[in-house]
């Protein structure tokens, strides 16, 4: 009772103390300096048609490296967990353990319909991150979804392990090596400029936003498989796998 | 018109917060969690911002609610084998 009398307390009194922020709320009218600039500046600088993205991949390039560094944290955290689960396994328990249901004729059949039209939409999203809303991140999603229903749909389906962390290592490295090309051919880190800024609107334009997102998706696209992959197994199938 | 959407849906969503919390069904609050975010990216459509509903319908809704799902399978595999593996050791002895 008394437990619960404090935890009201501190609650009223934490109210008290972002209450006078309430009352600086004020819808904004106008675009803050620094976004003003870019949405001025932006199409003209970059070549991008999508603002969003050029301010992701290019103003905000570093951030991006970052957010992608924090992806691969996390998978590698993931993969290193769960790989101890399975040394720590004693040796031929020989416990039954109940195989995994086939999947449905409907999931199956479902899953060769859609995983092509599904991967080819995650491409077409990082592909046109410039273009359009999206790009790298939720490309890879969507890549990352479609090999889920492929995994759901066939018990028996293993990754290839090699494939996706040279993908994954050599989509990073790039990216890295595309930014630090930045540095030396135009103005800075992750500078897009370093290839010609081509047409405003088409496909091959905005110099080497399309080229980084590509490998943005790429990279969250094979992490994101990698972490589910991992996931999916349970300990029996994981010393199956090995 | 938007402003009564957005309203309806904020409500939703703070009521399926308030059921994740609160039920005893571990699958229902991974569920409801992934409506929160499936609403939310609704609403950031309607606010004129694509790029983050995309964003949050794919890995909010979609990727984080299955990953929620398979660490529920791996928890409730590795604590039937434990039951199992007391069991027997009761027998054993």
């Amino acid at each position: 009772m008394i437990k619960k009398f404090f935890t009201i307390i501190t609650v009223l009194l934490f109210a008290l103390m972002v209450l006078p922020l309430l009352r600086q709320i004020a819808p904004f009218e106008e675009l803050a300096p620094v976004a003003a600039a870019y949405a001025e500046q932006g199409p003209d600088q970059l070549g991008a048609a999508n603002l969003v993205t050029s301010v992701i991949v290019t103003y905000r390039g570093l951030d991006t490296l970052g957010e992608v560094t924090v992806l691969f944290i996390a998978t590698a955290g993931v993969g290193f967990l769960l790989r101890r689960d399975e040394e720590d396994q004693l040796p031929g328990d020989g416990v039954p353990r109940e195989t995994p249901r086939e999947a449905s004729e409907l999931l199956g059949s479902g899953s060769m319909l859609l995983f092509p039209l599904l991967m080819l939409f995650g491409v077409y999203i990082f592909l046109h991150g410039h273009l359009t809303p999206g790009g790298g991140f939720q490309g890879g999603v969507v890549i990352a979804s479609a090999m889920l229903l492929l995994m759901l749909a066939r018990v028996s389906f293993h990754l290839n392990h090699l494939i996706i962390s040279l993908v994954e290592s050599l989509s990073g490295f790039f990216y890295v090596a595309i930014g630090v090309l930045g540095l030396i051919l135009a103005a800075g880190f992750l500078d897009n400029r370093i290839l010609p800024l081509g047409e405003f609107g088409t496909l091959l334009s905005a110099g080497a936003i399309p080229i980084i997102y590509s490998l943005v998706g790429l990279k969250v696209g094979t992490e994101l498989t990698n972490v589910l992959g991992t996931m999916r197994l349970t300990r029996t199938q994981q010393e199956e796998d090995v | 018109m938007s402003i009564v959407i957005i309203g309806t849906f904020g409500a939703i969503m703070i009521a399926a917060a308030i059921f994740a919390i609160y039920s005893q069904n571990i699958l229902s609050a991974i569920i409801s969690a992934g409506v929160i975010s499936l609403l939310a990216s609704i609403i950031y459509i309607l606010l004129a911002a694509p790029d983050v509903a995309m964003t949050e319908a794919a890995i909010g809704s979609g990727l984080t609610t299955v990953v929620f799902l398979l660490a529920l399978r791996r928890i409730q595999v590795n604590q039937a084998e434990k039951e199992d593996g007391s069991a027997e050791e009761v027998i054993d002895d």
